[in-house]
C-alpha cells in the first residue's frame, strides 16, 4: 500500500459533520510532524488565540506507520494553551494503527461542539455523540464508559479522552490515549476541552492491500530481527526507562526536592529495580511495537472494613517517577504510584504536575503560600498531601490551583518564587545534566528533552565548547524531525538510521522520499519553526529561572555565563533558521 | 500434524505482531484484523490479552457448514482453505464455536491454517507449533 496523497478527515464539530480531503505534499513533508505543520498552515489561525473554536486540533501518522516495527506513534499538533504558540505532542497506544486502518494520514478537528461530546471514527462510521453526562468525569471512568458505549472492535480501537483538567482549560491537561499512553505535554487536553470534546474513539477494522513485494518482506525481517534479537532496545522492555533513575542520580543530574539537589542517598528506594521488584504487574506495548516498554505497576488500597482490598494499575516510566517521586521527595514506590494514579485520573501531564507541586512545596516552606492557597499542607515526602493536591490542581479547586495549572511561573509571578520555578519553556524534564540541556529544553521546538539529544550529549561530554555544542543541537534536530514524520517512536532512533529509513521507504514504494531524506528532514524542521514563528515564537519569550544557575552536577557548578551564552546563541540560530526558510509551493 | 498453540499468552504485551505477520505473509495485506490470529484485550477481572484463533476442531463444524468445499477438514484438526471455491456466503462464521473466523467487509473469511508463520514474530515467545498428539490441554 502507498498513499501518494495525504488522505485527511476534516471534522467540524460545530456542524457535526466531516469531509475527506486529499492533499499534495508527500514528497515535501513526508507525514507526521511535517504533515501536521502543513495542516496547521492550511487550517490554523495565527491571528486567533489557542482556544478559539476555529483553531484545529491535528493528528497525523506517517508513511511507514504499521508497516515496520516501532512506527507506532501519532503526532498531535495544536496551538498550545501553555504558551499560545504552535506545538506538537507525541503519543503511542493504538491510535496510529487505528488511523492507518481507517485509511487516514491525518485527522483535523475544527469547530466546537454545542455540548460535551465524543467523536467516533471508523472505516464505516463517523458520528458525534452527546456525552454531557460525562462532565467532570475522571479519565479512568470516562474510558470505562466509552468502552461500554462503543462495544465493537475491542483490541482494535483507540480511545482518547480528557479528564476534568482538560474541561477547565488547564495548560497542564493531557490527552489520555488507551489508558497507559498520553499526548502529555503542552496542554493538548485543554484544546480538546475548548472544543467540548471529551473523547475520540477510532475503530481501525479496515485493511490495506499490500502491494509491496519480496523486498519489503526482507527489509521488514531485518528490522524486526534488529529490534528483537539484539540488545539495542533491551533496556526499554527490561527495567524500562526507570533504569535511568540510578544512572542520573549517580552522576548528580537527577532533580530532587524541586531541584534543590541532584543526588540523594535514598535513591535505592525508587530505582527501576525497586519499582520492578515492588510494584511491576506486567508489560504492555503500543500496537505495532514488539519492544513492550510500557511498565504497569499496581497499588492496593485497604477498604475501611475487615480485610477488604481493591487494586488499581498504574503505568510508570522514568519521567513520571522523577516528577511524582524524587522532585517531591517521595521515596516510596507505592507512594509514587498513588500520586501518579490521582494525576492520571484528573488527566494532567505527570511531569508538569509534579514540577508544579514541587514549586508549591518550596513556596510553602518559604512562607510565600500557605494552606489557605494550597488547601492541604504541602511537605516534601508527604504522599497523602500530594494525592489531594493533584486532584485540586486537576480540578482547579481555587484560584491558586487554577493559576498554577496555567504554568508554574504564572503562579510564581503572583505569589513570588519565580527564581525557583523549575521551568525550561515548560516544566522541566528530569535531566539536570547542565548548561546545554537547560538551554536546549528552554528553546526546543516542543520544550521536550527529545527535541535534541542534549541531555544525552551532555552526559558524555564535559568540555565547554560553545560552537561544537551549538552545532550538535542544530545538526541533531532534523533527523529527529524526519523520524517523527515517519512517525517512529524515538526509542528506535538507533535502528532507524538514514540508510535504514531509505531501505524501508523504498521497499514500500516511496522512492522519492527515500532519495531525499536529508533534504526533507531539513525542510520539515524549517516548516515547523516557521509555523511556530507565525504564532508568536521569539527566543526572548523564554527565560531560565535562577534555580538552574545554582545546580551542581558531577561536572561541578553550572557556569551561568556559559548557560546564558548557549541560550543566546541557540536562540539566534533558530531565528536565522526561520528567516532563511523557503516555503515550497 | 502440527497445530498453532498459545501456551504462554500470559506474556502477551498486545503488540499485534502475530496478526500483522499473518496478514502480511499469508494474506498479503496490512491489517490486524484479516488474520488467522487476532489479539483482543480481555479487560474485566482478568486483564491482559486474548488470542482469537482456530482451536483445531475435528471434525470442524465450519467444514460442515461450508456448502462449496472451500473449507475442508485438516488432518489432525482445523481446516484447509481453498479460497477459489469460497462464494463468501459466510456460513462458516457462526458455525465456529469460538468466533475464530473473521469476515471482512467484502465477505472474505479469514481463519488460522496452522501454518505457523506468525510464531517467529511473537517477541514474547507466546506462540508455538506443537504436534496435535502432544497437546495435553488447550491453553488460551
Amino acid at each position: 500500500m502507498k498513499r501518494e496523497h495525504f488522505r485527511v478527515l476534516v471534522y467540524d464539530l460545530s456542524a457535526a459533520g466531516g469531509q475527506f480531503v486529499e492533499l499534495d505534499g508527500r514528497d515535501q513533508v513526508a507525514g507526521g510532524s511535517g504533515l501536521a505543520a502543513l495542516l496547521y498552515m492550511k487550517y490554523g489561525h495565527p491571528d486567533k488565540p489557542w482556544h478559539h473554536e476555529e483553531q484545529p486540533l491535528i493528528f497525523a501518522i506517517g508513511p511507514l506507520t504499521g508497516l515496520f516495527p516501532l512506527m507506532s506513534k501519532t503526532v498531535c499538533a495544536f496551538r498550545s494553551s501553555y504558551h499560545n504558540e504552535y506545538t506538537e505532542s507525541h503519543g503511542g497506544g493504538r491510535m496510529a494503527m487505528a488511523l492507518q486502518f481507517c485509511n487516514l494520514d491525518g485527522l483535523v478537528i475544527v469547530g466546537k461542539a454545542r455540548r460535551l461530546s465524543c467523536l467516533t471514527i471508523g472505516a464505516r462510521e463517523l458520528e458525534l455523540k452527546d456525552v454531557q453526562f460525562m462532565s467532570g468525569m475522571n479519565a479512568d471512568n470516562t474510558g470505562k464508559l466509552l468502552r461500554r458505549m462503543h462495544g465493537k472492535a475491542s483490541g482494535h480501537r483507540s480511545i482518547l479522552r480528557i479528564g476534568p483538567s482538560g474541561e477547565i482549560g488547564s495548560a497542564m491537561a493531557c490527552i489520555n490515549v488507551d489508558t497507559y499512553r498520553h499526548f502529555g505535554r503542552m496542554g493538548g487536553g485543554a484544546s480538546m476541552g475548548a472544543k467540548n470534546l471529551k473523547g475520540i474513539v477510532i475503530s481501525g477494522e479496515g485493511e490495506l492491500e499490500l502491494t509491496a513485494g519480496k523486498e519489503y518482506q526482507k527489509v521488514f525481517k531485518e528490522v524486526y530481527t534488529q529490534v528483537t534479537s539484539t540488545d539495542m532496545l533491551r533496556k526499554y522492555h527490561n527495567l524500562g526507562t526507570a533504569a535511568n533513575l540510578q544512572t542520573l542520580n549517580d552522576i548528580e543530574a537527577l532533580p530532587w526536592h524541586n531541584l534543590q539537589r541532584t543526588t540523594h542517598p535514598e535513591i535505592g528506594r525508587v530505582t527501576g529495580t525497586a519499582f520492578a521488584d515492588d510494584t511491576l504487574l506486567r508489560n504492555g506495548a503500543c500496537a505495532g511495537c514488539p519492544v513492550g516498554c510500557i511498565h504497569i505497576g499496581y497499588i492496593r488500597e485497604r477498604a475501611k472494613v475487615d480485610n477488604r482490598y481493591h487494586y488499581h494499575q498504574v503505568a510508570y516510566d522514568y519521567e513520571p517517577i522523577f516528577a511524582a517521586g524524587t522532585m517531591l521527595g517521595v521515596t516510596d514506590t507505592f507512594g509514587v504510584l498513588r500520586i501518579l494514579d490521582e494525576i492520571e485520573k484528573v488527566s494532567l501531564d505527570a511531569m508538569s504536575a509534579g514540577v508544579a507541586l514541587a514549586w508549591a512545596t518550596e513556596a510553602t516552606e518559604r512562607g510565600l503560600v500557605s494552606a489557605k492557597e494550597t488547601l492541604v499542607p504541602l511537605a516534601f515526602g508527604d504522599v497523602a498531601g500530594y494525592q489531594q493536591a493533584a486532584v485540586h490542581l486537576g480540578r482547579g479547586s481555587n484560584e491558586f490551583y487554577r493559576l498554577l495549572g496555567q504554568g508554574t511561573l504564572k503562579a510564581a509571578k503572583k505569589y513570588g518564587g519565580e527564581e525557583f520555578g523549575c521551568v525550561l519553556g515548560q516544566e522541566m524534564a528530569g535531566y539536570a545534566t547542565g548548561e546545554l540541556f537547560f538551554a536546549a529544553q528552554t528553546l526546543g521546538f516542543r520544550h521536550s528533552h527529545l527535541d535534541t539529544g542534549a541531555y544525552s550529549y551532555e552526559q558524555k561530554h564535559t568540555e565547554k565548547d560553545l560552537q561544537t555544542s551549538l552545532d550538535f543541537l542544530l545538526k541533531d534536530e532534523p533527523g529527529r524531525a524526519f523520524l517523527t514524520s515517519m512517525v517512529s517512536c524515538l526509542f528506535a532512533r538507533s535502528i532507524y538510521t538514514d540508510q535504514q529509513l531509505q531501505e524501508c521507504l523504498a521497499s514500500v514504494g516511496y522512492q522519492t522520499l527515500a532519495g531525499s531524506i536529508e533534504e526533507t528532514a531539513e525542510y520539515v524542521r524549517g516548516l515547523r519553526w516557521k509555523v511556530r514563528s507565525d504564532t508568536g515564537f521569539a527566543p526572548e519569550n523564554f527565560t531560565v529561572p535562577k534555580r538552574f544557575y545554582a545546580v551542581k552536577t558531577w561536572k561541578g557548578a553550572v557556569d551561568g555565563a556559559y548557560l546564558d551564552q548557549i541560550k543566546s546563541e541557540y536562540g539566534k540560530r533558530i531565528v536565522e533558521l526561520i528567516a532563511s526558510f523557503q516555503l515550497k509551493e | 500434524m502440527k497445530l498453532l498453540t498459545t501456551p504462554r499468552l500470559d506474556q502477551c504485551i498486545g503488540c499485534h505482531s502475530c496478526s500483522l505477520a499473518c496478514a502480511r505473509l499469508v494474506h498479503r495485506r496490512l491489517s490486524w484484523a484479516t488474520a488467522g490470529i487476532r489479539i483482543k484485550s480481555s479487560g474485566g477481572l482478568s486483564t491482559g490479552f486474548l488470542a482469537i484463533r482456530c482451536l483445531a476442531c475435528e471434525p470442524a463444524p465450519c467444514v460442515a457448514a461450508c456448502p462449496t468445499g472451500a473449507f475442508q477438514q485438516r488432518k489432525g484438526g482445523g481446516v484447509v482453505v481453498r479460497k477459489k471455491l469460497c462464494i463468501r456466503c459466510g456460513k462458516c462464521v457462526p458455525a465456529c464455536p469460538v468466533n475464530a473466523i473473521y469476515k471482512n467487509d467484502l465477505g472474505e473469511v479469514f481463519v488460522c491454517i496452522h501454518c505457523g508463520r506468525c510464531v517467529e514474530y511473537c517477541p514474547q515467545n507466546c506462540l508455538e507449533m506443537r504436534e496435535a498428539s502432544e497437546i495435553e490441554e488447550v491453553l488460551l
